[in-house]
């Protein structure tokens, strides 16, 4: 009757692999394959970033340097703008329609659903009119920024700016996202870690349209933000004012280190610049201005610029020769306007003859330390020459010459010491001591940054060791390892001895009743050491150099002071230094003919 | 009907009832899960989708009831004349209907929206019996293929016309039934065939289907005629010019186009072919031929049709399905962002009313087309799994019933029910997870929607009256 009732098989056959298939493929969708579960939650959940607020910065005395301000970026869903008066937010925002327009269209090529930073940084006061009105515009909203803000427009290079991470750091550091602010330069970066704090995060789910529908697991997985720890510096806030106010006009720097510690109290940079200038919108522009200056506002000196010592390596060299036992402060040599063997003559201005140590100190002889020098490179317990300059330029070294000293600040450079080998390139491997004497007196090859020469005098004060010069004094418990590498002391190997004729001559080159080459920063009622230093200048005028430490006894402060372009040493440098001294020991000023006479000096104008 | 009215409560096919209420109810539970929103809790009323589909339920017992009460043989004897309303009704859309979503296949009546289509498959499916239940039906005949699709054909042409592609191709799954009924299996072939060619026409150049074609061709003659040397000689003349052809194209005209030689080469060496056969008087070959060029004009024919008859977005759809495109924000989105949605259910799902992807709409249409994906994210596969099998065991069970009615109509109405359900799941579901193409059918039974509510209820419960006289024959 049915000749086709086995098809009925067939048909429930097909029903049945067509259901099986289904239940295999769910199967493989919803057990094996994991990745969908990943899709739903990248769809479904929308981390939004909690800013900690940025650790303060404080001086040694406890008075703010750097702060915060809340600022404003407006952000936007492009898929959720409505058409919208756009003249009416021009206004606001201070944007053209052009301008409006080609963010929105910028917003819209990173994402429709995402939002995007539409105007970055409203200030409080520019966010008021606003606020009341952006509810008229859907799809922008606020997220709240900080900024970073100065008491006093001082220490710009020593504090440094914050800016966007760059996208290489997001790469490597996955705590970085695109559009975080990051240390760029100064203690900002140094201590980045411990300024930025920890972000957080709510987790919020949202549906298609990035509406927020609620927290995810009643805010189970949300962690708050902790704020950036506080940093205390080592700097003296009005001391670094004051040294900013003698410095104006002028290019070069002022390192002041307290001896017994190793810790900055000021570090100038002249020409410097307002550190407000790298906040906020107009960070970019200003930063392209300064960058371009022809003054290089930019350069942080202290750490950067290499010059030759000149004069003040003499104490150095000094050190070295006692030390080494080929001279005792006693030792006498006989200068007659110079240094001249042979054909070779090296100048000297006119002082009694002969001097012993701690009188050619004071008059900055220049024929008393080719002697020396040349003594050592030729004393015959090394054997060779090359020996001799080895245990010479290692002596140089311990010093923390030739290298970074290791400031907790970015960008510090090296310096340099030539070795023999340079030498022997130039003169054939048949060097003798007299074609390198000009390392005596601190010129030549020899290359040092403001920042040793300051260095330099702390280990006099401290008799033969110094701390690494840094300029963090306290953070929290936390934070307190980073502080471990400053309390170190580092040891020339000079002993402390020895450097009692060389303290002598130095205070002598400031008091001495017979002249002395620094005698223009004396200061009655506070004992000033110094050491004046030309270094010299192929390009144009000499630069004018002064290292100084007061009091004698017991130092509190050690500075070096470089002044570009001003000549010998003693005319510019010397008086800064001493003034400088005198602000910090008395935190008033006694010789306002003085001080006057520097704060109106310009020496960047005068230069042809 | 000569049972007793009350003998109809013993007659009736409780299993299928059963499956029935299980599938109304877990729908129900799951489009209330779709719209259902933890922050606007509205508290029930019947103002929302999970509170109108109530409605309809509660409608749809009015339904059964009147399917119940119908006499049997009113469905044999007005099936040509419910055939042609439901045909002047799609007309009448067609000139008074409603546009919703892109098809106007709705009829607007005060406050109640009807689509005709769902009762179109109820009346096709009747009229499909009548036809084939008549005792002088030739199945093998070729005007029976012609009848059969000119019945199916009439409803899919005015669907087609209202842009409701989904329902216009839910009557070619008759197939199985007229199968079922003695249609000649060698149709069934050239059917596969056809799903076949289409599908390798849209994934690789002519040229080569042209070489897959000439290949299978040459298999074929070589399984007829692997002892005559002649039509070997000849089938091999026309492989080693097909090659020939292809690889000098390849290698010295790049330019020139492949497609052209070969079948410039094809039609040479089957003259040759021709003549073999003809002296031969060898008939087989002749068909094997025929099948041969007319896949070839019907591989050309397919490609025309999807470039110039099919809209944009339906080529999109079929180039996603087949993985020739790849367009997650696009035509694809709804597809990536449903399977999304099940694969994150896991192996017993996020939990009623706790699925994520749904209820954030990152699913459109989710208590329409995409139903499926609640039931996939929140009850996983253990949940998606027992869905499907109830679905299979309803379709089983229509199997049986429709195999134990003494009347050859009620079987063959039966047949029709299981077909339209069964198209309606493996295509509904089946798009959901990526395996069928978006056409949007409702899942019968979940799906919010009256219509298809009733439609599918009525429909089943037409062949639950009819098997309660499965005893009687009915004509």
């Amino acid at each position: 009757m049915n000749p086709y009732l086995s098809r009925k098989y067939i048909i429930g056959g097909i029903f049945s692999l067509i259901i099986l298939i289904y239940i295999i493929r769910l199967f493989f969708l919803q057990i094996v394959d994991q990745s969908y579960k990943l899709s739903a939650s990248n769809n479904v959940l929308r981390y939004e970033t909690q800013f900690p607020s940025r650790g303060l910065i404080y001086d040694r005395n406890g008075n703010l340097m750097v702060y915060n301000e809340a600022a404003y970026d407006i952000l936007v869903i492009p898929r959720q703008v409505e058409p919208f008066d756009t003249n009416q937010l021009g206004l606001l925002l201070d944007l053209t329609k052009e301008q409006i327009i080609q963010r929105l269209k910028a917003a819209k090529s990173y994402s429709n659903y995402k939002p995007s930073v539409f105007e970055k940084q409203i200030s409080a006061r520019n966010y008021a009119p606003l606020q009341e009105k952006l509810y008229t515009f859907k799809g922008f909203f606020v997220q709240t920024r900080t900024l970073r803000k100065y008491p006093e427009k001082i220490g710009a290079h020593v504090l440094g700016y914050i800016g966007e991470v760059d996208d290489e750091l997001t790469k490597k550091d996955p705590y970085y996202k695109p559009g975080d602010y990051i240390g760029i330069s100064g203690v900002e970066k140094s201590y980045e870690k411990v300024l930025r704090g920890k972000k957080g995060v709510e987790i919020y789910m949202v549906d298609v349209h990035n509406r927020i529908k609620g927290r995810f697991k009643e805010g189970k997985f949300d962690t708050i933000a902790i704020h950036g720890e506080n940093i205390t510096l080592t700097i003296d806030a009005k001391l670094q004012a004051y040294g900013e106010a003698l410095m104006k006009n002028k290019r070069g720097s002022i390192v002041a280190i307290e001896p017994a510690t190793g810790e900055v109290l000021a570090l100038v940079s002249s020409p410097g610049f307002d550190p407000d200038l790298l906040v906020g919108r107009n960070r970019t522009i200003n930063y392209d201005k300064l960058k371009n200056d022809s003054l290089l506002p930019l350069f942080d000196r202290p750490l950067m610029a290499r010059y030759p010592p000149g004069s003040t390596f003499k104490l150095v060299n000094a050190l070295i020769g006692l030390q080494e036992g080929i001279i005792r402060p006693s030792t006498v040599f006989s200068c007659y306007g110079g240094y001249t063997i042979g054909n070779f003559h090296m100048g000297c201005h006119s002082h009694r003859s002969p001097l012993d140590l701690k009188h050619s100190i004071q008059h900055s002889c220049n024929a008393y330390y080719a002697n020396v020098f040349r003594y050592i490179l030729d004393a015959p317990k090394y054997g060779t020459i090359d020996n001799a300059y080895s245990v010479w330029r290692n002596s140089v070294t311990l010093f923390g010459f030739g290298q970074k000293l290791g400031i907790d600040l970015p960008h510090e450079v090296n310096g340099y010491i030539p070795t023999l080998g340079l030498y022997n390139r130039i003169h054939g491997n048949r060097i003798k001591s007299l074609n390198i004497v000009s390392l005596a007196i601190g010129q030549g090859e020899l290359l040092m940054t403001p920042l040793q020469m300051a260095n330099l005098t702390a280990t006099i004060c401290n008799k033969g060791y110094y701390y690494v010069p840094h300029v963090i004094k306290y953070t929290s418990e936390t934070y307190d390892t980073v502080r471990k590498p400053f309390l170190v002391r580092k040891y020339t190997n000079i002993d402390s001895v020895n450097f009692e004729p060389v303290i002598e001559g130095m205070f002598l080159g400031v008091n001495g009743d017979d002249g002395g080459t620094g005698r223009i920063a004396q200061m009655p009622g506070i004992e000033i050491c110094g050491k004046t230093g030309t270094a010299e200048n192929p390009h144009g005028e000499d630069h004018s150099i002064f290292i100084a430490f007061a009091p004698k006894d017991n130092p509190k402060i050690a500075l070096a002071v470089y002044v570009e372009n001003a000549g010998f040493g003693a005319t510019w440098a010397a008086p800064i230094a001493s003034l400088m001294i005198e602000k910090y020991m008395n935190d008033s000023i006694s010789r306002p003919a003085m001080e006057t006479r520097i704060l109106e000096k310009n020496l960047i104008d005068e230069q042809p | 009907m000569n049972s007793p009215k009350n003998s109809i409560w013993y007659d009736l096919d409780w299993i299928t009832i059963g499956l029935y209420f299980l599938l109304v109810i877990l729908g129900w539970l799951n489009i209330y899960s779709a719209v259902f929103n933890e922050e606007q809790q509205q508290g029930f009323h019947f103002g929302t989708r999970y509170g109108k589909q109530l409605i309809w339920i509660g409608a749809a017992f009015i339904l059964i009831v009147i399917a119940l009460v119908v006499d049997s043989k009113f469905y044999s004897s007005f099936a040509y004349i419910i055939y042609g309303l439901s045909i002047l009704l799609l007309i009448a859309v067609l000139i008074l209907g409603t546009r919703i979503n892109g098809a106007k296949s709705w009829l607007v009546i005060g406050s109640i929206q009807f689509q005709p289509a769902e009762f179109t498959k109820i009346a096709t499916a009747l009229a499909m019996a009548k036809y084939l239940s008549h005792y002088s039906l030739k199945p093998e005949k070729f005007k029976t293929l012609v009848v059969f699709f000119t019945i199916i054909g009439i409803p899919t042409l005015f669907i087609l016309l209202q842009n409701d592609t989904g329902s216009a191709l839910v009557f070619f799954i008759f197939i199985l039934v007229f199968y079922r009924e003695g249609m000649p299996s060698v149709y069934m072939l050239f059917g596969l065939l056809a799903v076949a060619l289409f599908i390798l026409a849209m994934l690789f150049e002519n040229y080569l289907i042209i070489l897959i074609l000439e290949g299978l061709a040459l298999l074929a003659f070589y399984i007829l005629y692997r002892r005559r040397k002649d039509t070997i000689l000849a089938a091999s003349i026309l492989g080693i010019s097909s090659v020939l052809a292809w690889a000098i194209m390849t290698y010295f005209i790049p330019d020139a186009s492949v497609t052209f030689l070969l079948l410039l080469a094809l039609l040479f060496s089957s003259l040759f072919f021709v003549y073999i056969l003809f002296k031969n008087k060898l008939n087989g070959g002749f068909v094997i031929l025929v099948v041969l060029f007319s896949s070839v004009f019907y591989a050309y024919s397919v490609d025309y049709f999807f470039d110039n008859i099919l809209d944009g977005y339906q080529q999109r759809r079929i180039k996603v399905l087949l993985g020739i495109q790849s367009d997650p924000y696009g035509a694809g989105y709804n597809v990536n962002q449903s399977m999304i949605a099940i694969g994150s259910g896991g192996p017993i799902g996020k939990g009623y009313l706790l699925g994520t992807q749904t209820k954030f709409k990152f699913v459109p249409e989710q208590s329409t087309d995409f139903i499926f994906c609640t039931v996939g994210e929140e009850w996983g596969f253990v949940g998606s799994a027992l869905v499907l099998g109830l679905f299979l065991a309803l379709l089983m069970r229509i199997i049986i019933m429709a195999e134990r009615q003494k009347s050859k109509f009620s079987r063959i109405y039966g047949y029709c029910v299981a077909s339209i359900l069964f198209f309606h799941v493996a295509i509904n579901v089946g798009m959901t997870i990526g395996l069928a193409p978006v056409i949007g059918i409702p899942l019968p039974f979940f799906s919010y929607g009256g219509s298809s509510l009733w439609g599918f209820t009525f429909l089943l419960f037409i062949l639950l009256k009819l098997d309660s006289n499965r005893t009687q024959l009915i004509t």
